[in-house]
């Protein structure tokens, strides 16, 4: 894989362990993977696999044993401090002594914005993800899903080019989580955002991506690229598709040869 | 307001109740006054005794009030340089930890020693001393409280180290904080009175309660105490004023009006 200096995220031969020598584990074994601008891209495979490790990478949160890592051109940690990721984590980690929109402006206080455009800013980002009747609320009065949707809008709120989500519908009820999809789906073409999106459900890869990157476990490493050709702009009646069935058996096709190709190696 | 009346009736039926209970019993069971004087003597006491005990209130709130201060100021000093750095955290806590569990009260005399028995500072370093270790250690647990999830996304933002102490790690350490200065504040108090009962100022509360004690004078004793708790109480309830304006959003606030 050449370096293509249009790609988001640029990752070449990485590998992480952890531990100390004799007691090391392999979470993550050659991985390559080439990120376009604007593609919606899921890591998915059996936990232990290195997924979220892949996605902390990518965003600076842990560093690679070896290997290299691009983000827009970049060092990862020099796009982290250039401020050009966003992160959702599986827990929403809004702060319980801030508003809900004193949470979303909690990114644009740190980087210095004047008020009024920060107030601007918070307001664009509630109406985005349709919370702007519970600005005032605070995180303990709003449901699982709705404090999801003020981390998206905080993950959002300084146009990062790059939103990393890890798991972030996995604490949700299958329901709300369908919604969510939908919602991310809706955000994603408002604000052509490049995602990166862990999860290990394999509907949600499939409804979701432009590409799914199936994973397999100890060591973590790629077994599958799989590109999703789903017409978009995606709704419910994607999901009732042939090809969307497909899909979904072409995924846990791969999660199962990557399964035995783990056990057997 | 009925509601918090309504809330609040058992209670007052249970305080006017006892002391009712307690005039009763010591007449019908012709207890001796100077054991256990009734509710009646002691009010008689604290109204014929107030000026003194007004001026011994003050003497004992100064010092109680001035050691909490010092102890307070110190507690956080050490814990705010202390968070900050682990090596520190870990060379320092183990003594914390156990300077909370020695009973600090002992060392009243050597204060008064150190400081003279007659001057308040004798008290306040007393008080001090008391107040400083509870706040120190849970101040450094309530910083170093905050979750990896927290401040991993402090992290994505590239956020400098101060603006991490600020938005994350001190609202984070606010319940851990007033958890501890509210034992303090009960602390203060008795370290203020206890360290009198080894002499001090003549018109202090624990002086008072020491002298009458001796002298049989037992209304007037417990006209000293009611005082020392009416202080107690009174500390206590600012601090928790104070709580509740600095973090409406815990838990243990939701739902008060």
């Amino acid at each position: 894989m050449n370096n293509d200096v249009s790609a988001v995220v640029e990752v070449h031969e990485l590998n992480k362990t952890f531990g100390n020598a004799g007691s090391e584990t392999v979470a993550l074994s050659g991985i390559n993977l080439s990120i376009r601008p604007g593609e919606l891209v899921s890591l998915i495979g059996p936990s232990g696999c290195g997924k979220s490790t892949l996605l902390r990478v990518i965003g600076d949160l842990t560093r690679p044993t070896s290997g290299t890592i691009e983000v827009n051109g970049k060092s990862a940690t020099r796009a982290r401090t250039d401020r050009d990721y966003g992160m959702v984590f599986q827990a929403p980690v809004l702060f319980d002594w801030r508003t809900i929109e004193a949470n979303v402006g909690l990114p644009l206080e740190i980087i210095d914005m004047p008020k009024a455009r920060r107030a601007q800013r918070i307001a664009d980002m509630l109406a985005l993800v349709e919370l702007s009747d519970f600005a005032r609320h605070h995180p303990w009065q709003l449901s699982g899903g709705m404090q999801q949707r003020a981390a998206i809008a905080r993950a959002l709120a300084f146009e990062p080019r790059l939103l990393l989500m890890d798991e972030p519908f996995g604490a949700l009820d299958e329901m709300t989580r369908e919604r969510m999809n939908t919602e991310l789906l809706r955000i994603w073409e408002q604000t052509g955002t490049t995602i990166v999106f862990v999860t290990h459900s394999i509907p949600e890869a499939v409804f979701l991506s432009s590409r799914v990157v199936v994973m397999s476990a100890r060591p973590g490493r790629i077994t599958k690229i799989i590109e999703v050709d789903l017409p978009r702009p995606r709704s419910d009646e994607t999901r009732t598709l042939d090809g969307y069935f497909e899909l979904i058996t072409e995924v846990r096709e791969g999660l199962k040869s990557g399964h035995v190709a783990g056990t057997t190696s | 307001m009925t509601r918090h009346v309504r809330y609040y009736l058992p209670a007052i039926a249970v305080f006017i109740g006892g002391i009712l209970l307690w005039e009763v019993a010591v007449r019908a069971l012709h207890i001796q006054r100077f054991l256990l004087p009734p509710p009646s003597d002691i009010a008689t006491a604290l109204i014929t005794n107030r000026d003194l005990l007004l001026q011994a209130g003050a003497t004992t709130l100064l010092e109680a009030v001035g050691g909490f201060a010092i102890g307070l100021t110190g507690g956080l000093a050490v814990a705010f340089a202390t968070a900050r750095f682990a090596l520190a955290r870990g060379a320092l806590m183990p003594f914390a930890i156990a300077a909370n569990a020695i009973p600090i009260i002992a060392f009243a005399p050597i204060m008064n020693a150190w400081f003279g028995v007659t001057s308040p500072v004798s008290k306040m370093m007393i008080v001090a001393m008391l107040v400083f270790f509870p706040v120190m250690i849970n101040t450094v647990r309530g910083l170093t409280s905050a979750d990896a999830a927290s401040l991993e996304l402090m992290r994505s933002y590239a956020a400098s180290e101060r603006e991490i102490l600020t938005r994350v790690r001190i609202p984070s350490a606010l319940p851990y904080f007033f958890t501890a200065i509210k034992v303090a504040a009960t602390l203060s108090l008795i370290g203020a009175i206890v360290g009198e009962y080894f002499g001090g100022a003549t018109v202090a509360l624990g002086r008072i309660i020491v002298e009458s004690a001796s002298f049989l004078r037992f209304a007037q004793a417990w006209s000293a105490i009611i005082v020392a708790a009416a202080l107690g109480i009174g500390f206590y309830l600012i601090i928790i004023g104070i709580e509740r304006i600095a973090m409406p959003w815990h838990a243990s606030m939701r739902g008060r009006t």
